[in-house]
């Protein structure tokens, strides 16, 4: 620091407090030498670190760099969300396993939290054998590791169900076996685009109307009952114009050769997978909606009984709302722990991002990068969830004034 | 499984950080006899290459070239130090210099050649093939149009697999899964139709996994070569020599009549091959860096090739395989040693 900054300190300084003086006994000159040090170091690690792994690279004749992503990448992969055949790119490859672990990592998230939400609700409930219940379960999940659980599901769900040649048909066009659930599907008609939007207008429109008779009821205590309106407007409507059409076209799952061919397919590797990671979140999310709950004072539920709320009303009105500030910041580190632990997918097959990573690792040789490209995922992924969580944290906060 | 693997992943590239460049620069073979010990990375249990038995002791084909360079160098056996890997593992694991040797049914390819590995001479001749359920009724590979196949990651097997069904405009799906014992247990279950890998690893999975061996049957296509073959860190070639000239002697033994029994009588063979691979006449030895009864050693303790062969997976052995393609040169084979002179 120069005399000329330190004298434009000193003309800065409000009246009455110390001259800025250069020197070692100054905290403020400690201070910044300290924050000077630790920030070298730690450059000159990273300079160390990253010289030397190149250089150990180019010793052991490895090539480094991401160029590798443009080539072909020459495996098939068991499911995708995109089009993907041996023939793509390992870029094409990262992102389907991108969009694998996103698809079981937020399906997983809703569905934990449904369950987690009723277990929570149920540990706290007065009935005693639904409260013990719920106990033994959350017990009995959350410590038995997660890895072993998987193990479970997907024996039960390979050993456990019967060949395609012999699969159940619980209903016409639905097969169960050791190959997965197999669903009818919408084919490639116009008219499905069509109920898709009507379906989404729906929605809105549903919003919409919920807004205005919130501000109806605010304003005269008047309510319109919401549930047939909302399930009007999102499957009634569309369920006419497929009707008025004369009924989309439909892929049926049929029996061909060893598999079933057409249709939706649930496989076995994605339901063990979320299946495990559900049941084994919910538990922790359970905990911490019942302490949500506890935490919120019991003043709060007498005053809503003495006012005449049901059970249900009570609990969506009075209590969840005050409980949702305990609960949402623990949560959302479960929603964080069930996207990373969403890898252990790669003992029983499904394929992930570390699955494909692993994979491309192996056949390009590319560790450092492959890893570096797991890292660089998971980061993102958690990083937005983080976002998200702590931008809906901050809505329902206390607004204190 | 995949904590661990991912572990050894994250250690391989924390490895490849930290550790400062001269430790690549040193001979392997310095290592070794300094060490005492040579650390031969082994399958993590194929029958009849490498498995642990009930005591945990280690063996197989590839155990047995393991046991010989072991012999050639320290003159012990036991002077071993096993490490299992998985098929992802097991090439990080010998470029980190986790261990010396690696011996673990891998193909031989420029991939692999080029990515800073050097290959010795190939133990075995394999090539991928296909196993199905006898009850499934199908008896060629071109019949499996739309067929699930349970293969494990990160080996050429998933590559061939793809190639071969793209180039018979086939369809298939994978399951693919990284533990060997639990892609078993998913086809054994039913999961899969088909099950890949190399025809000797099929064989062995029959043998040993299933409940039933004769209800399932190996297609005749061979979908691919595969010489499995040990790998070496590349730019050390005086390691690479001694693992292949071993493997040489073992080859040439079998070609000369000599066997572990007969070892010690045949030093006193008139023949001068049989005199200069012994060690009895002539030094051959020092230019490898090794002494003059290197090959003695090796032959002493596993037995030349052909013992190797017919007491791990020969005919004798639950896996019931021919010589095929393994038998020597002068039998129809490829097995074939370059002249020890």
């Amino acid at each position: 620091m120069s005399d000329s900054n330190a004298t434009t300190n000193k003309a800065a300084a409000p009246p009455g407090r110390a001259a800025f003086h250069l020197s070692i006994n100054n905290p403020i000159v400690r201070a910044v030498l300290a924050q000077l040090g630790v920030a070298l170091a730690v450059a000159l690690v990273a300079w160390y670190l990253v010289g030397n792994t190149m250089d150990n690279l180019a010793r052991l004749s490895i090539a480094s760099g991401f160029g590798f992503l443009d080539r072909e990448a020459g495996f098939q992969i068991g499911e995708t969300l995109v089009e993907f055949g041996p023939q793509d790119h390992y870029s094409t490859a990262f992102l389907v396993g991108i969009l694998n672990t996103l698809k079981v990592s937020g399906i997983g998230i809703l569905l934990a939290t449904l369950l987690g939400v009723v277990l929570g609700i149920a540990r706290l409930s007065s009935n005693w054998l639904v409260a013990r219940i719920a106990a033994f379960y959350v017990e009995s999940v959350r410590n038995v590791p997660l890895l072993l659980q998987l193990f479970l599901w997907y024996a039960l769900l390979t050993e456990g169900l019967p060949g395609p040649r012999q699969a159940l048909a619980p209903l016409p066009g639905v097969f169960l076996s050791n190959r997965g659930l197999k669903l009818p599907a919408p084919a490639d008609d116009p008219i499905w685009a069509w109920v898709a939007a009507l379906f989404g207008l729906g929605i809105i429109l549903t919003l919409v109307i919920a807004a205005w008779n919130a501000k109806r009821q605010a304003a005269t205590g008047k309510r319109l009952s919401l549930l047939p309106i909302g399930l009007g407007l999102t499957l009634g409507l569309p369920l006419l114009v497929l009707l008025a059409s004369g009924g989309g076209a439909i892929d049926m799952p049929v029996l061909q050769g060893f598999n079933f061919r057409g249709g939706m397919t649930l496989s076995p590797e994605f339901a063990a997978l979320l299946f495990g990671l559900v049941i084994y979140t919910a538990a922790f999310i359970g905990e911490i909606v019942r302490s949500g709950i506890l935490a919120v004072p019991k003043g709060q539920t007498e005053a809503a009984t003495a006012l005449g709320l049901t059970r249900g009303q009570l609990l969506r009105l009075v209590v969840l709302p005050q409980a949702l500030r305990v609960i949402i910041p623990p949560t959302t580190s479960q929603y964080l722990n069930l996207t990373k632990n969403s890898s252990l997918a790669v003992a029983i097959g499904y394929p992930d991002f570390v699955s494909i990573a692993n994979t491309t690792i192996n056949q390009t040789g590319q560790a450092v990068e492959g890893v570096l490209s797991i890292m660089g995922a998971y980061l993102i992924i958690s990083l937005s969830l983080s976002f998200l969580m702590n931008w809906y944290n901050s809505r329902v906060a206390l607004v204190e004034r | 499984m995949n904590l661990r693997l991912g572990g050894a992943v994250a250690l391989a590239a924390a490895y490849v950080a930290f550790t400062a460049v001269p430790a690549f620069a040193g001979p392997t073979l310095d290592a070794v006899k300094s060490k005492g010990q040579l650390t031969c990375g082994v399958n993590t249990g194929l029958p009849g290459f490498s498995s642990p038995d009930s005591q945990g002791k280690w063996t197989g084909l590839d155990v047995d070239i393991c046991k010989a360079v072991a012999a050639v160098i320290l003159n012990d056996t036991n002077k071993i130090r096993y490490t299992p890997l998985s098929a992802q593992q097991r090439l990080t694991a010998l470029q980190s210099g986790e261990i010396d040797l690696l011996v673990r049914n891998t193909t031989w390819s420029l991939t692999r050649d080029a990515q800073g590995l050097d290959f010795a001479p190939p133990v075995y001749y394999d090539g991928q093939g296909l196993m199905v359920a006898k009850s499934l009724g199908v008896t060629s590979a071109k019949q499996l149009d739309g067929a699930t196949v349970c293969v494990q990651p990160g080996t050429t097997t998933e590559l061939n697999l793809a190639d071969w069904f793209r180039a018979h405009n086939l369809s298939f799906k994978p399951v693919v899964i990284e533990a060997l014992d639990e892609v078993n247990a998913a086809f054994f279950a039913g999961r899969c139709d088909v099950l890949t890998t190399d025809i000797s690893g099929l064989a062995g999975v029959r043998a040993s996994v299933a409940t039933k061996p004769d209800d399932f049957i190996i297609l005749p296509e061979v979908m691919s070569k595969e010489p499995l073959a040990p790998v070496v860190r590349h730019g050390d070639n005086q390691w690479r020599d001694i693992v292949s000239w071993t493997i040489y002697a073992l080859i040439e033994a079998e070609e000369k009549g000599i066997t572990q029994a007969n070892i010690d009588a045949k030093l006193k063979d008139p023949d001068p091959s049989v005199q200069r691979l012994l060690g009895v006449q002539g030094d051959l030895g020092t230019g490898l860096g090794v002494d003059k009864a290197w090959a003695y050693r090796a032959i002493k303790a596993v037995g030349n090739y052909g013992e190797i062969f017919e007491r791990n997976i020969g005919k004798k052995t639950p896996l019931k395989l021919d010589r095929g393609l393994n038998a020597l040169w002068t039998n129809g084979g490829l097995m074939y040693a370059p002249p020890i002179r």
